[in-house]
């Protein structure tokens, strides 16, 4: 399985953000964390790979077909997207959310084996006890692990997480995106993750894209990434890269002077 | 290597976590379906309750009258509309069974329509007289009233009916038109709603100050809703419309449930938000247009039984769209039963119980249903 991004140009009417963008083939198996300052265009990258944005030009390939011209049916069977936005205020239990997500792909009718799927991600995620607790219930980290589980229920060939862990704390952190990385392996799905915490992208990760107003300005593994310079000019802080005595890179930043 | 550094990468570390698997323990996870499959039976029986409480009500309805006539003897008249003789035959089968069906039938519409506009503008509030649909109607008929004036000429005792039905559609159509222009939110479109309700208003006023004495009555009773403009014409088209309304619902379930999750949520689960939005619509604009043309404004069905099917099964739209459906068609239902119970020998404009006796009964709902969560 391989996903190619290839001079990809997209925006919103006539404003231009995605400029050119290309990404180096990303193989099955493989977790890749998208980089960058705020409104730096890692949501509209993963708008235009899962359609909700239309692209202007480049290509989009995923084993070898362009998602470009793949039907909205088509795309959504092999691509997931989580978006930055979660929570709601509809009366659906956890397990129903979960369920609407899978049925979005399958059949109208509801298989003992839909249940099974939704039973063993919530159970993956640590979600089983808040099965029957409604999603308005939840709190902001909990909603956003449901939107994670509709995401990874589907079994896509492709997984688009938009900042999955920007609500959660430490614990779950760690314990969601390892999750999702052995999911991943697993199924030997591709993940892309838009991650704000550089040491948490440099923990999980086996690719990082940085990208700045629209461009890619690096890409590669975490620790050839995250030593350059251009990670201080993105992010207009003075970085320093260290290895820890368990061999993970550690991101020391401060404010630039 | 500091201290503070190892502690902050090496506490932690995904693969010392133990706590999720990647390859998940499927016998632990038969609670989360016991659950749900638990939650499924509910809902049918509750499904099958309110079916039987509609039916009871159905037949109360039609064996209800200033007649007094025996269960016994009604239920033969309805099995054989000759049984009894021609007195009763046309009693049942020409007056009380057309308005208790067509009771039964707006109801289930206009809370139909309740329930996927409240799905479709992702709105709690939203109703079909929410978007000025009932007010568009309104003017459509007092036009019809006072002027005599139809798109359509000719049409004798169906004017005010088919003028009501074109104004609520237009309506219906205006609002669709404005949703296919670029950045229409949900919220826009309310406001649209509301716009065009005050518009109609004030067009109303107008035509209530230019009518005669007659024409105004004419109006006024008009707007009120009666079940009593019922006949088999309409209980067809109703039914055809109601056939075709409901599978459609259905087939669309699982899109419209995720709707409820918000426009972002929808469009990454590969819904084509804009496109349903426009196909329901279309369904709420026939579905509302219908409703009102058949037995005038009746405003608060649309609401309070999406409302109660909510409170009772959740938004999962298969259990969801019924049950709005039956508790509309139960409300109505009883609504006309009391309608002709408050004063033997008058039936009273089913708009005006609706509000009466709905609302308190609706709030006490609301209230009682808070106090149970809170406690």
């Amino acid at each position: 399985m391989t996903l190619e991004i290839s001079e990809l140009c997209a925006g919103y009417g006539r404003k231009q953000i995605l400029k050119d963008v290309s990404v180096s083939t990303v193989h099955g198996g493989e977790f890749v964390g998208l980089i960058g300052p705020n409104a730096s265009g890692k949501s509209t990258l993963f708008k235009s790979i899962a359609g909700a944005v239309k692209s202007t030009g480049g290509t989009i390939t995923l084993d070898g077909r362009d998602l470009r011209h793949a039907s909205r049916g088509q795309r959504s069977k092999v691509v997931a997207y989580m978006p930055q936005s979660y929570g709601c205020n509809a009366v659906l239990t956890v397990f129903e959310c979960v369920l609407l997500a899978l049925k979005q792909t399958t059949g109208w009718r509801v298989k003992d084996s839909d249940l099974q799927q939704v039973s063993s991600v919530l159970q993956a995620l640590g979600l089983s006890h808040l099965a029957d607790r409604g999603i308005s219930k939840l709190s902001g980290g909990q909603a956003q692990m449901v939107s994670v589980a509709q995401t990874l229920v589907r079994e896509p060939r492709l997984v688009l997480l938009d900042e999955p862990t920007s609500a959660l704390d430490l614990h779950h952190q760690l314990s969601i995106l390892s999750t999702i990385r052995s999911f991943m392996q697993d199924k030997h799905m591709i993940v892309v993750a838009a991650l704000h915490d550089l040491n948490l992208a440099a923990q999980f990760c086996d690719r990082l894209v940085l990208i700045k107003e629209g461009e890619v300005l690096a890409d590669g593994k975490p620790a050839d990434v995250l030593s350059l310079n251009a990670i201080d000019d993105t992010y207009r802080v003075r970085t320093s890269l260290e290895r820890t005595s368990r061999d993970t890179l550690y991101v020391d930043a401060r404010l630039s002077a | 290597m500091s201290l503070s550094t190892d502690k902050v990468v090496g506490t932690d570390h995904p693969e010392g976590d133990g706590q999720v698997s990647a390859v998940p323990n499927n016998s632990g996870s038969t609670l989360a379906q016991m659950g749900y499959r638990r939650q499924l039976k509910h809902r049918y029986l509750i499904l099958l309750g309110v079916t039987l409480l509609l039916f009871a009500s159905f037949i109360f309805d039609v064996a209800n009258g200033p007649g007094n006539f025996p269960l016994s003897v009604v239920f033969e008249t309805l099995l054989d509309p000759q049984a009894h003789g021609i007195k009763l035959e046309v009693i049942i089968w020409d007056y009380r069974l057309p308005i208790a069906i067509i009771a039964v039938l707006v109801g289930a519409i206009l809370a139909l329509a309740g329930a996927q506009m409240q799905t479709v503008l992702n709105n709690p509030l939203a109703e079909p007289f929410t978007l000025g649909v009932s007010s568009a109607a309104s003017f459509g008929a007092a036009l019809a009233i006072v002027v005599g004036w139809s798109i359509v000429p000719n049409l004798g005792p169906l004017l005010v009916t088919f003028n009501a039905f074109v104004f609520a559609l237009m309506t219906c159509i205006f609002i669709l038109v404005a949703t296919r222009i670029k950045g229409v939110g949900t919220e826009t479109m309310i406001l649209f709603g509301i716009a065009i309700f005050f518009a109609f208003n004030a067009a109303l006023a107008m035509m209530q100050y230019m009518a005669s004495e007659d024409e105004l009555a004419r109006i006024v009773f008009w707007m009120m809703g009666s079940l009593s403009r019922a006949s088999w014409e309409k209980i067809s088209l109703g039914a055809i419309l109601l056939c075709f309304a409901l599978p459609y619902s259905f087939y669309r379930t699982w899109q419209l449930t995720a709707l409820r999750m918000g426009d972002d949520t929808a469009i990454s689960l590969g819904i084509d938000v804009a496109r349903l939005r426009v196909e329901m619509l279309i369904v709420i604009s026939l579905l509302a247009a219908t409703a009102v043309a058949f037995v005038g404004t009746v405003g608060f069905v649309g609401l309070v039984g999406p409302h109660i099917a909510r409170l009772i099964v959740g938004e999962d739209q298969r259990f969801f769209i019924p049950l709005s459906a039956l508790v509309g068609a139960l409300t109505l239902s009883l609504t006309s039963i009391i309608s002709k119970m408050i004063t033997p020998g008058i039936i009273y404009p089913i708009g005006i119980i609706t509000a009466l006796i709905g609302v308190p009964v609706f709030i006490s709902l609301i209230l009682s249903t808070r106090k149970e969560r809170l406690s």
